[in-house]
C-alpha cells in the first residue's frame, strides 16, 4: 500500500486507485429488527404506518412492517462502517477527513422487518482530484434475502481528503 | 393503484415537505439511530475546529426527510431507484424544503414509470442536495 508522502497528499494515486478497484470484503449478515426501524423513524419524522404498524403493513399485504427508502443503509453501517472499510484500504477515513458525495440505492424486492439479509460490498470505482488530494472511493453493497433474491443494492461514493 | 397517480404528468409539482430549523437534538437522535457518531454532527466545538461554521447533518438523514416526500406519495415497493449528490453541508439552525418534480413518464402493457428530479434547499435556496428516483405503478 503507498504510504503518505511529507504532504500528506500520496504519491501515485492513480496506481492507488487502480490497486483498490474491485476488492471485495467480507459478506455480513443482519436482521432487520423492528425495534430499530421505530427507532429510525423517529429520528427522521416519518409517521407512515407502512413502517411503524405490523397489522397496518399485513392488511396491505406485507409479510410485516416495511422499511424507509434510506433505511437499509443504516444497516449496512452497522456492519460495514464506511471509515473502517477505508481503513481497510490503507486509507485515512478519519472524521472531518471523509465525506460523503453521493448514494443511491435501487430496490428490487421489498425488504420486511424479519428479514435476514446479507451484505457484500466491494469497490466499484475509484479515482483521484487534485493531484491526490482528494480521493473519491465509491462501494457497491448487494443485498440479498434468505431466499437468495437480490433485494436492494447500495451505492455510495466517499471523498476521502488526503491532504487533511 | 394508476388511479392515485392519474394527475403525474412531466412538470407536476409533488407537495414539498418542509422541515423545522435544525436542532442539535436532531443531529444526536439520528446518531443514535444510526450508529453514526462521526463528532462533527453532534458536537459544535468539534466540528468549528475543524473549520466549519456549526455541526452538520448526516447527509443520510437529508436524504431520508427526501424519502419521507417520496413515500408518502408512492408506496415503498413502488420506489425502484433513489440517488442523490450532496452538494453542500445542512448545518445546525438551516430550514430546509425537500420537493420533488416529476420529470418524465413512460408508459407499457404493465406499468407507468415515472422519473423525478429531486432537491433539498434552505431558506436561502442554497441546494443542499440533488437526486433523482424511479416510481413504477403496475397497469
Amino acid at each position: 500500500m503507498t504510504e503518505p508522502s511529507s504532504a500528506g497528499a500520496i504519491q501515485d494515486p492513480a496506481a492507488l486507485c487502480k490497486g483498490i478497484i474491485g476488492r471485495r470484503f467480507p459478506s455480513a449478515q443482519a436482521v432487520v429488527q423492528k425495534d430499530h426501524v421505530r427507532a429510525f423513524c423517529e429520528a427522521i419524522g416519518e409517521t407512515n404506518p407502512l413502517y411503524l404498524d405490523s397489522a397496518f403493513a399485513r392488511s396491505e399485504g406485507y409479510r410485516d412492517i416495511l422499511v424507509p427508502p434510506t433505511y437499509l443503509f443504516v444497516v449496512k453501517f452497522s456492519v460495514m462502517n464506511p471509515a473502517n472499510v477505508l481503513h481497510e484500504l490503507g486509507l485515512e477515513g478519519s472524521a472531518g477527513k471523509l465525506l460523503h458525495a453521493e448514494q443511491s440505492f435501487e430496490y428490487l424486492v421489498p425488504v420486511c422487518a424479519g428479514d435476514r439479509l446479507d451484505f457484500e460490498e466491494r469497490v466499484a470505482d475509484a479515482y483521484d482530484k487534485r493531484n491526490g488530494a482528494l480521493l473519491f472511493v465509491a462501494l457497491e453493497t448487494r443485498v440479498t434475502n434468505s431466499l437468495q433474491e437480490h433485494v436492494l443494492s447500495i451505492r455510495h461514493t466517499e471523498v476521502v481528503r488526503m491532504d487533511a | 393503484m394508476m388511479e392515485k397517480f392519474a394527475h403525474w404528468q412531466t412538470g407536476t409539482v409533488l407537495p414539498p415537505l418542509h422541515l423545522p430549523p435544525l436542532t442539535l437534538d436532531t443531529l444526536k437522535t439520528y446518531a443514535i439511530a444510526s450508529g453514526d457518531h462521526a463528532e462533527a454532527h453532534v458536537d459544535p466545538d468539534v466540528a468549528r475546529a475543524m473549520g466549519f461554521p456549526h455541526a452538520f447533518a448526516h447527509g443520510l438523514l437529508t436524504m431520508a426527510w427526501l424519502g419521507r416526500l417520496l413515500t408518502d406519495q408512492a408506496p415503498a415497493p413502488l420506489l425502484k431507484s433513489y440517488s442523490v449528490r450532496f452538494t453542500a453541508l445542512v448545518f445546525v439552525g438551516e430550514e430546509l424544503t425537500c420537493s420533488a418534480v416529476v420529470s418524465g413518464r413512460e408508459a407499457d402493457a404493465e406499468q407507468v414509470r415515472f422519473e423525478l428530479d429531486l432537491q433539498v434547499v434552505n431558506g436561502e435556496g442554497e441546494v443542499k442536495l440533488a437526486g433523482k428516483a424511479t416510481v413504477s405503478v403496475p397497469l
